[in-house]
């Protein structure tokens, strides 16, 4: 029989805000452990929360940026549960009605090749939430210390429909999902701090039937190649139970991405009792138009809208898109740099970018923007008119790309500075080419019995000579035109 | 005879401070002298910070001296409920759980009281967690009543009540989610209000339930709880439950409104149960009014017979939810046997909370269940939107209902030892809360016995000026307040 997954992912995401979502001590990571506390996140008796607005703008972007429905009210709800790294022993969450509800995320699947476009699908989500991030637990020997750092953080859980079909529809869609968040300004999605946390809900059925089949919770994917890879092994490892007479029970299981193996947690009937009722210390918020509307005016375009919009208006390749679309900096300094040189160079400024700009930030570790501050889309236009109106040949543009990286002087300047503006003049460039052939009378030989490549073994003591000012196709011509006098003159 | 000091008004001391009469300093030392000579039979304190105390009051001499008095409660010993927070002194709630606790920060009311001048003295006993009717649920010990030292001081803020007839404070706070203000205040015999929901910031106030508790004062005089009120009130940004108020200059208000009121008698607070010398006083008091050409109109709350039941509901739900935070991890009573952290919650919680705790913990968390929230809660909050809408189809008609705080004065220690039977005493108090308005409770005469009555009456939310002007009405006609009860 064949089998088909059925996948939905529950996402929880860090908001980036200055304080916590409940309390005004300062929000982040890396800090002395219980440092980042006061007495609301330690929940001291007494104390009551009050909201962040900074976090309930945030999810309410990330809502219109995957076309969400938002709540006109956003309310709050307690999720009762003991655990040693939860202050109060409730998580003030939303239950009944989240702020964002529907919307979707776009995916690009996997094309034929790396340099084709992939398919593209939305994948619906059901909602978003926000609700605040617990401690962590560190264990040792004899005991275990909590530390309240992240206690309080603010949390977006996005849940996905179960429209997920594969290990890699999963990778796409946590992909694409990240970079909208990283776009929204929203957070930075750092999985190592923890920024971005994925659980999947995973089950199979046969192919065509419409029932879902027993899911299982896979939890712990803290890496996005750990959530492909647990995702895999999970439809494996229900393949071989239903293959071999077995049955799925509904359980959690806890993915260990190290081995590559996966243990239960707990099964349904362990299944926790919440206990979900309205926070009576938190009154709703009513979000109106022009909340909604001032939020909207800080939405940025999405990664593959302006991938869609590059091929339109610049003509670029997907080769170039594809990279250029995923770093919003690095995108941005594209634009900035179209806008000087015209719409028609913008081939030859994306070029630039993705062949010296983007190697640059990373050998140095720089991202598009800290780069570009020193390299400005000033300087990058420059480089390109330079070579567009032939004051300098393109094979000097490394050179004097590196000296913008080295010294960040303008291009003009290293160019005069390294000789390498202006052309050499048709007379010297015929004596370079006269005493390459002379030189090298085996290349000569095999050119004049039919080899036309043995042509190239005299341009490189041509080009050397020139020190870059001499045009490869002027060069070409040159040698040919000598190389035809020499034929005739056997 | 005249009072001894520490049984004056504030507005007396006020008097005496500003004209130098006496200082702050010798005020501090009256009220510890008068504590330390009856605390032993009236036990209304759990902690008391004699030097704090005599520190502040030298910090109010120094100010007043420099001409920087800071108004009516400068200089004036307040003190606390012990489930109000306030820096670098217990923090208890009368609970095993909190034996121990210190507040490293200051609850708003506790911030504003000393902002005012405020000498803050000693910790005051209560129920465990500000749960029951007659402080007898404290882990420290009942607090006794000053009128009749076999009896109970009311409750949950008993001791609140009981330091204040006593003479051991010139003002209290206590809190109050279904009565724990007023009814004290009744059965000690003193003046007790529990404001509107949302004018008292709740910051600081350890959460019985959140959706009901409000912060309040006991004075000897409705203008001192006028003037303890205007300390007290306003908007926190701390509290989201807290309402942007206007908040008016009370004891100016009193003497600007001056009536005549229209005042309702909801005919559901005058049923069985109710005992007759409590009954007649009231009636007396609906007398006095309608001679001082009051209005008296009788008025229906028709699902009154409901509050009881919603009120148990609601506040245990919260209740079940707020107490989950004392589990022995980050402070507070931690089990020495337990085995791990599971067992260290059920060990901790077990030997650190008192059996009402645990029962209303219990049947909280039972009320908020998968399959039950529809049939209680969800349903409770239902009625809970019908009571608050009986109250202001009441005031369509009428600008205070009149009614008794109390069915019964106060009752011998250990008396009451059915759970339900101590809930019965709240009859006439929980409705206040449930509808979120301010009520307060004045003296209004003795039982044969010698035990105080109180009069309840209930205002229009966000009214107090007023409700304290139809207050004082009733006052200003009788000498209840001048009682004192025989300590000395």
């Amino acid at each position: 029989m064949n089998y088909e997954a059925v996948i939905g992912l529950e996402v929880h995401v860090q908001i980036r805000t200055r304080t916590k979502v409940f309390s005004r001590v300062a929000a982040g990571y890396g800090q002395p452990p219980n440092t980042l506390t006061d007495p609301v996140v330690l929940a001291l008796p007494g104390t009551l929360p009050v909201m962040n607005k900074a976090a309930l703008d945030a999810v309410i972007k990330a809502g219109l940026l995957l076309g969400c429905e938002i709540a006109p009210v956003c309310k709050w709800d307690r999720k009762n549960y003991f655990y040693p790294d939860s202050p109060k022993n409730y998580q003030i969450s939303q239950y009944d009605q989240p702020i964002c509800a529907g919307g979707s995320v776009e995916i690009e699947l996997p094309g034929p090749a790396r340099n084709v476009m992939g398919e593209h699908q939305r994948i619906p989500l059901t909602r978003i939430h926000l609700e605040e991030d617990v401690g962590k637990l560190n264990h040792f020997a004899a005991d275990s210390l909590v530390d309240y750092n992240r206690a309080g953080t603010p949390l977006m859980e996005i849940v996905s429909e179960p429209a997920l079909h594969s290990a890699e529809e999963a990778f796409a869609y946590l992909t694409s999902l990240r970079a909208t968040m990283v776009y929204g300004g929203i957070s930075d999605c750092d999985m190592e701090k923890g920024q971005l946390r994925c659980d999947a809900n995973i089950s199979i059925r046969p192919v065509g039937e419409t029932k879902l089949g027993t899911k299982v919770e896979l939890k712990n994917l803290n890496s996005i190649s750990f959530v492909r890879d647990g995702i895999a092994h999970e439809i494996k490892r229900q393949l071989a139970v239903l293959e071999r007479g077995g049955t799925l029970v509904q359980e959690t299981r806890d993915y260990d991405g190290q081995t590559g193996t996966s243990q239960s947690l707990r099964s349904k009937e362990m299944a926790h009792d919440y206990r979900y009722f309205p926070d009576p210390d938190l009154m709703p918020v009513k979000v109106d138009e022009t909340w909604k509307a001032r939020l909207r005016g800080e939405c940025p375009e999405l990664p593959f809208d302006k991938q869609r919009r590059f091929a339109d208006r610049y003509q670029l390749p997907y080769t170039l898109t594809s990279v250029l679309v995923w770093d919003r900096e690095l995108a941005d300094y594209f634009e900035a740099t179209v806008q000087l040189t015209g719409r028609e160079k913008a081939q030859a400024v994306a070029n630039w970018i993705v062949n010296y700009f983007l190697r640059e930030c990373g050998e140095k570790r720089l991202t598009a923007a800290a780069l570009g501050v020193v390299i400005t889309p000033a300087h990058a236009a420059e480089l390109i008119q330079l070579v567009d109106s032939g004051q300098i040949l393109s094979n000097a543009v490394a050179t004097v790309s590196a000296g913008m990286f080295s010294t960040h002087e303008k291009p003009q300047a290293i160019a005069a500075r390294e000789g390498l503006a202006g052309r050499t003049d048709a007379g010297e460039l015929e004596q370079w080419c006269r005493d390459a052939i002379a030189a090298n009378a085996k290349a000569l030989a095999e050119f004049l019995a039919g080899k036309d490549s043995a042509i190239n073994a005299f341009k490189g003591p041509v080009m050397k000579a020139a020190k870059g000012r001499a045009d490869p196709k002027q060069v070409d011509a040159t040698l040919r035109r000598l190389l035809a006098g020499q034929q005739t003159g056997r | 005879m005249a009072d001894p000091i520490s049984l004056k008004s504030i507005a007396e001391l006020g008097a005496l401070l500003e004209a130098k009469a006496i200082s702050a300093v010798e005020l501090a030392q009256a009220v510890i002298a008068r504590t330390q000579a009856v605390e032993g039979r009236v036990h209304a304190f759990n902690s008391r910070d004699e030097s704090g105390a005599l520190a502040a009051a030298a910090a109010s001499d120094a100010r007043r001296a420099a001409g920087q008095a800071r108004g009516p409660l400068d200089g004036i010993p307040v003190g606390l409920k012990d489930v109000i927070a306030a820096a670098g002194q217990p923090l208890t709630a009368s609970s095993r759980m909190l034996a121990n606790f210190v507040s490293p920060y200051d609850a708003t009311v506790t911030a504003r009281l000393k902002e005012a001048g405020a000498v803050l003295w000693g910790r005051l006993n209560c129920d465990e967690f500000a749960m029951g009717s007659s402080t007898e649920n404290s882990a420290f010990g009942p607090t006794a009543n000053p009128w009749d030292l076999a009896r109970v001081p009311g409750g949950s803020s008993g001791g609140s009540a009981a330091a204040l007839a006593a003479g051991e404070a010139c003002a209290t706070l206590g809190s109050d989610t279904g009565g724990s203000i007023r009814q004290p205040a009744a059965l000690c015999g003193v003046v007790g209000l529990k404001p509107t929901y949302g004018l008292v910031s709740r910051y600081g106030l350890i959460a019985f339930a959140s959706s009901l508790d409000q912060i309040g004062p006991f004075a000897r005089t409705v203008e001192d709880a006028a003037t303890v009120l205007g300390a007290i009130a306003g908007h926190d940004p701390l509290d989201s439950t807290s309402f942007h108020a206007e908040v008016p200059d009370y004891r100016a208000e009193l003497k600007r409104r001056t009536g005549p009121w229209r005042l309702g008698i909801p005919k559901e607070y005058f049923g069985e149960g109710l005992d007759p010398a409590v009954g007649a006083a009231v009636e007396q008091a609906i007398a006095y009014y309608r001679a001082q050409g009051c209005e008296i109109k009788p008025v229906s709350l028709p699902h009154t017979p409901y509050c009881l039941d919603t009120y148990y509901i609601i506040a245990t739900a919260e209740a079940s939810s707020n107490l989950a935070r004392f589990d022995g991890v980050r402070y507070g009573h931690r089990s020495k046997f337990a085995t791990d952290a599971v067992d260290l919650y059920f060990k901790s919680r077990a030997e650190g909370f008192g059996a009402e705790v645990k029962r209303r913990i219990i049947l909280g968390t039972y009320v908020l269940s998968s399959g039950y929230y529809d049939a209680y809660y969800l349903r409770a909050q239902k009625v809970r939107t019908l009571i608050r809408q009986d109250f202001l189809n009441a005031y369509r008609e009428v600008d205070a209902l009149l009614t008794p705080t109390s069915p019964v004065p106060a009752f011998k220690l250990g008396e009451k030892s059915d759970p339900l039977a101590l809930y019965l005493c709240d009859i006439y108090t929980i409705g206040v809360n449930l509808a979120g308005l301010p009520a307060v409770s004045v003296p209004c005469g003795f039982t044969p016995g010698g035990l105080p009555i109180g009069l309840q009456l209930i205002g229009q939310p966000f009214q107090e000026a007023n409700l304290l002007a139809i207050a004082q009405a009733y006052e200003r006609g009788h000498d209840w307040v001048l009682r004192r009860p025989a300590l000395d």
